[in-house]
């Protein structure tokens, strides 16, 4: 695999000011983004945000309506699907059903008039481990065989960026979580840049470097993981990510580094680097396992209600009512300092004003929450 | 308990069953068995005897004496040679004319028909409402001296003032292409329809323009329906007389004019059995070969 590992060095791929309109429907509304060479990146967002439009335009599959697309210094846009070095991981894998394994990943190859395949196709078979399946026809592969020869038929060209559509939808979650390891395993083998396109933000925390969580067919906010996750900057990526306790509350002071927020007579403090808006009114926010059922901190709400408990073998989940109307949860790690509390028992709640970040609160305080199962 | 009691009921039931049980799938064979037995088989039969029957000297028109004379065979194929390779020829010609037609149709309808799919399959097979007959009479009317396709054709300086398509070969495999139709483009229609979009944008992505697709990719995955649709097409129009009798001329007939003339004018019974046979036959060694070579015997 060793000639694979050398990287082309073609550049970025970058989008600019791309839209996509279907008659009044707007798919993709003026979306930049620039992905660096031989990264793996992730389109991540719920059914409709217009990801799987943006994998299209890239593949060629559909042609933008504002806007330009380019590798390196490459304008294309308007160049068709099949003369772009650009190669897709489908949905369903659209593999070939009446040719061989060995001819479905041999099939790029040929089609650019290389006659000697034979090496080639074979070490992309055996990076995906499936070598010895070389003979047979797509169906007699089961799902995630067929997954792994779709990915092997678009690496063998070695394209400069290989896109990847919902790749492991079709499987179960054990194949789905093997998969997931194993892709980054091929990646950072053969270094081309990956764009993954799911709805699945596990699958994507767990892969992707860089993560691009879109909505309404613009991007909500570009990081890595760990930023999405700690300090997200929009509802829609608070709750789209994880579970996430957002509470209304208002701007009374901005000193120093920090910022003070009053919601229903507490104070609470939030550092202003993680104050993500000029506003005034904002959401208050604190990840469930941030959350210490204590009532010493800075930050801490007294008089709470257990409202519901399951234990989920890591951690105990709890549901805890607000003096108001308002509902957190908390995730309890089953360690030592455990609680074991029951439903209708008092706590008070606290949690450090580093792990609170604060949004803008003009908003839908439950936008992208309970949006990623749909599809 | 619910166990044992579907264990218990399940044994009486095989028991008192057992018997109406392994008559029902006779019962159900015997309308279609009795069907082909009468009106397959034995005739089948009797064709093959009538076929090395012999008229004896003197005897009355049409009674004839079995005498198991096998070279009927070679003098009826002699007799009608011409007849008998211009089927296969008009035949193949139609055929080819037809999936022409039908291939564009069959896959403008699967994949960019949308809305319209529906109205335009129906239109596919409205035709058959129509008796065949009839609408091989009205190609008579459409392909006529004065009619507008010779007119139209007449407008081109090269085409000789004589020209003219009806009684003519032209007519005949343009009527049985014609009437044959629907038959080549339904089977081509199902097998392009079950053609995955995303298989052919796959083709795309891998460098495939728009006619390597077409070759590698769905060429190979309509070969089912191309060859059930050629098959289609192919066997009943080798045998067909009616688009010879009606759209052509005394030097156009084909193996199906001489059988029918045998069998109805001239009552010469074992001449017609035996090219009867002769054409069943080459046919079938034809299709055999066909489907061989085609590949698709584990496709169709």
């Amino acid at each position: 695999m060793a000639n694979h590992k050398v990287s082309q060095d073609t550049g970025d791929l970058k989008l600019d000011r791309v839209s996509k309109h279907y008659g009044d429907f707007c798919a993709v509304d003026d979306l930049s983004l620039i992905v660096p060479d031989g990264s793996f990146f992730a389109l991540l967002g719920p059914s409709g945000c217009g990801k799987t439009t943006t994998l299209r335009m890239i593949a060629g599959l559909e042609e933008p309506t504002a806007g330009t697309i380019s590798i390196g210094d490459t304008d294309i846009t308007t160049q068709k699907s099949y003369r772009r070095n650009v190669n897709t991981v489908f949905q369903n894998y659209a593999l070939f059903p009446h040719l061989t394994i060995f001819e479905n990943v041999a099939f790029g190859l040929r089609r650019r008039g290389i006659k000697d395949v034979k090496a080639e196709v074979e070490s992309a078979l055996n990076l995906v481990e499936m070598g010895h399946l070389a003979e047979r026809k797509p169906n007699q592969l089961s799902g995630g065989q067929q997954q792994r020869i779709a990915v092997a038929r678009a690496i063998v060209n070695r394209p400069e960026v290989l896109l990847l559509d919902e790749p492991l939808g079709a499987l179960d979650l054990k194949l789905r979580r093997q998969m997931q390891i194993e892709l980054k395993r091929i990646q950072t083998e053969v270094g081309i840049t990956f764009i993954h396109v799911t709805h699945d933000q596990e699958e994507a925390m767990t892969m992707a470097d860089t993560i691009a969580v879109m909505n309404q067919g613009k991007i909500e906010q570009m990081g890595s993981a760990t930023d999405l996750y700690e300090a997200p900057k929009t509802a829609f990526v608070a709750n789209f990510l994880g579970q996430c306790n957002l509470i209304k509350g208002k701007i009374t002071s901005r000193a120093g580094d920090k910022a003070t927020v009053t919601a229903k007579g507490l104070t609470f403090e939030v550092p202003l680097a993680r104050v993500a808006t000029s506003n005034d009114s904002v959401f208050l926010g604190v990840r469930p396992e941030k959350l210490r059922l204590d009532d010493t901190g800075v930050n801490s709400i007294k008089n709470c209600v257990v409202t519901d408990r399951s234990f989920v073998g890591t951690s105990t989940q709890y549901l805890v009512r607000a003096p108001w109307d308002l509902e957190l949860v908390v995730f309890e790690q089953n360690d030592e300092g455990l609680h074991d509390l029951r439903v209708g028992d008092t706590v008070s709640l606290e949690w450090d004003p580093e792990h609170t970040f604060a949004l803008d609160g003009a908003g839908d305080i439950n936008a992208g929450a309970d949006l990623d199962d749909e599809e | 308990m619910a166990f044992l009691h579907v264990v218990s009921t399940g044994k009486t039931a095989a028991k008192s069953g057992l018997k109406s049980r392994s008559l029902t799938p006779y019962l159900l064979l015997a309308p279609g068995l009795i069907w082909l037995i009468t009106f397959f088989i034995i005739p089948i039969f009797s064709l093959g005897s009538t076929s090395t029957m012999v008229r004896p000297e003197g005897a009355q028109i049409g009674v004839y004496v079995q005498e198991l004379r096998f070279a009927n065979y070679v003098d009826a194929f002699l007799a009608n040679q011409d007849q008998y390779i211009r089927s296969f020829i008009y035949a193949a010609l139609a055929t080819l004319l037809a999936l022409l037609i039908a291939y564009p149709l069959a896959y403008a309808i699967a994949f960019k028909s949308g809305k319209y799919r529906n109205i335009l399959l129906v239109l596919v097979i409205a035709p058959f409402f129509t008796s065949f007959l009839l609408r091989t009479i009205a190609w008579t009317q459409i392909l006529a001296d004065s009619g507008p396709v010779v007119t139209a054709i007449k407008v081109l300086p090269f085409v000789d003032d004589l020209f003219r398509i009806n009684n003519t070969s032209t007519a005949v495999v343009i009527g049985l292409a014609y009437n044959f139709l629907p038959f080549m483009t339904l089977p081509l229609y199902a097998s392009l329809e079950r053609i995955d979009p995303r298989t052919l944008e796959a083709a795309g992505d891998l460098y495939a323009n728009g006619l390597t697709t077409f070759r590698k990719v769905t060429l190979p995955l309509s070969m089912p329906g191309l060859v059930a649709g050629t098959l289609l097409t192919f066997i009943p129009a080798a045998g067909d007389y009616v688009n010879a009798a009606i759209l052509g001329n005394p030097s156009t007939k084909m193996i199906g004019n001489v059988i029918e003339s045998r069998f109805f004018a001239v009552v010469d019974y074992p001449t017609a059995a035996a090219l009867s046979f002769t054409l069943m036959a080459t046919i079938l060694i034809l299709v055999t070969i066909y489907i061989r070579r085609s590949g698709t015997d584990e496709l169709v």
